[in-house]
């Protein structure tokens, strides 16, 4: 075994080159997936809230979307914005942008249906007792119905967020530097300790999502205790 | 060059289906069994493969498959004309399982537990118990989130192009490569992901309406 080879590089993994170059490595893929989840958020909570309009085009519009984006591997989604995002532009854009834009395509639609769900888990009776107090629809997204769908969602975007994290791996294949594409760089750099790199690596994605996933766990029990039933 | 890609992203997928409903099925009973060091293992794998991304455990198993498969495997798999197949076909199926693990753990969890002891009190053994009594009707249940598996599967199976292994997105990419019809060929692969996981939903969404309801408890 050469572990050596793990040693000698896990400063490489962290971060990358940085300080003196580009930042990369896993701090890379964090801040891919801290972007990813902040944008995804509002726009998934758009196209959710869509989802449940009551005017016709507005709602299929919304479905359609959602369809095509689940319905697709995000490597295609990714391919999409890496190889047409600049014709369709017209000028270059930096890998990482273009990486970012496609996460946050793609993890917007997966958001859009938690947000769907945890609008039509609330019991009916919250909307109508809201409206029957005289608040306009909006108003009652926004002041009753959204403040206890959005804590009952709570655990459903941590487990997004460790999709997420899994998934901005996926950025390595249009070169963006991070902890899949460090680790190759010196897989190929090296060539005699491919296992020790990839188990190394592996075990680096673990250690986030597993405590993600535990906290999820522990704030669905929490949720569950105080949420709204239907009777 | 597409067909070709298609018919191969259906090939891996359909064997590592088989593989990963198998594999899956032998973790849930592990987690589920009384003795420790198996509950534990079945823990351990379920947690380590559902937290580790896929891209990961292809790259693993492509270049650290050599060390770790059993000798008579190995020359087998270099006999192959396309031996990273194989390496696919491990990674997609030893992912998945840990997925469908979870599913046939929460579709046995359903099962009143009442089925498990009165089967027990008729004499039956554990292993018998879950074979023909638990896991036939927690089958049942579960066909839906398996279904969504097998799709997540065949989506999933587009990273194999990281190790060359020649599927729909591989070919698609070659043709963008070579500087014609990009456009057209992403099109193309795009749609037909789209018909695939459409046609999958509208299945499970039949099953759920003609099937599910019949059962209850």
């Amino acid at each position: 075994m050469h572990w050596e080879v793990v040693t000698k590089n896990f400063e490489y993994f962290l971060v990358g080159a940085w300080p003196n170059g580009p930042i990369g490595g896993i701090a890379m893929s964090i801040l891919l997936a801290l972007g990813g989840i902040f944008g995804a958020f509002w726009i998934g909570m758009v196209f959710g809230l869509m989802r449940l309009s009551r005017n016709w085009a507005t709602r299929t519009l919304a479905l359609v979307y959602i369809e095509i984006i689940r319905g697709v591997p995000l490597i295609m989604v990714i391919f999409w914005f890496y190889f047409l995002g600049p014709i369709l532009i017209g000028r270059e854009i930096p890998e990482t942008w273009s990486a970012l834009t496609a996460l946050i395509i793609f993890t917007s639609a997966y958001i859009a249906e938690i947000v769907r769900a945890g609008v039509d888990a609330l019991p009916k009776g919250q909307m109508e007792a809201a409206r029957s107090t005289g608040l306009s629809s909006v108003q009652a997204m926004c002041f009753v119905i959204l403040p206890q769908a959005l804590r009952n969602m709570i655990p459903s975007f941590v487990n997004q967020f460790v999709s997420l994290t899994k998934d901005t791996s996926l950025a390595f294949i249009i070169g963006v530097n991070e902890l899949t594409r460090t680790a190759e760089q010196v897989n190929n750099r090296t060539m005699n300790a491919p296992l020790e790199i990839f188990f190394t690596i592996a075990v680096m994605y673990f250690v986030i999502c597993f405590v993600l996933t535990s906290i999820s766990r522990r704030l669905e029990r929490q949720v569950s205790r105080y949420q709204a039933r239907r009777s | 060059m597409i067909w070709e890609g298609f018919l191969l992203t259906l090939k891996i997928s359909s064997i590592s289906i088989v593989f990963a409903l198998l594999l899956g099925t032998m973790i849930t009973v592990m987690r589920l069994s009384r003795i420790k060091p198996l509950e534990w293992f079945g823990v351990a794998y379920i947690e380590f493969i559902r937290n580790t991304p896929l891209l990961v455990q292809l790259f693993f198993w492509h270049f650290g498959s050599y060390y770790l498969l059993p000798d008579w495997l190995n020359t087998w798999k270099n006999s192959l004309s396309s031996p990273e197949f194989i390496d696919g076909v491990i990674a997609l199926s030893a992912y998945t399982s840990g997925f469908i693990a979870e599913d046939l753990r929460s579709g046995i969890f359903a099962i009143p537990k009442t089925q498990l002891e009165a089967s027990r009190a008729c004499g039956l053994s554990f292993m018998q118990a879950m074979g023909y009594v638990i896991l036939p009707q927690a089958f049942r249940i579960v066909v839906p989130p398996l279904i969504s598996q097998c799709l997540n599967l065949i989506k999933n199976s587009s990273l194999c192009l990281v190790i060359s292994v020649a599927e729909l997105t591989y070919m698609a990419k070659q043709v963008q490569v070579r500087g014609a019809h990009g456009f057209e060929v992403f099109t193309v692969s795009t749609l037909i992901y789209l018909c695939i996981s459409l046609l999958v939903s509208l299945g499970i969404n039949t099953y759920n309406k003609y099937f599910l309801r019949t059962i209850k408890y």
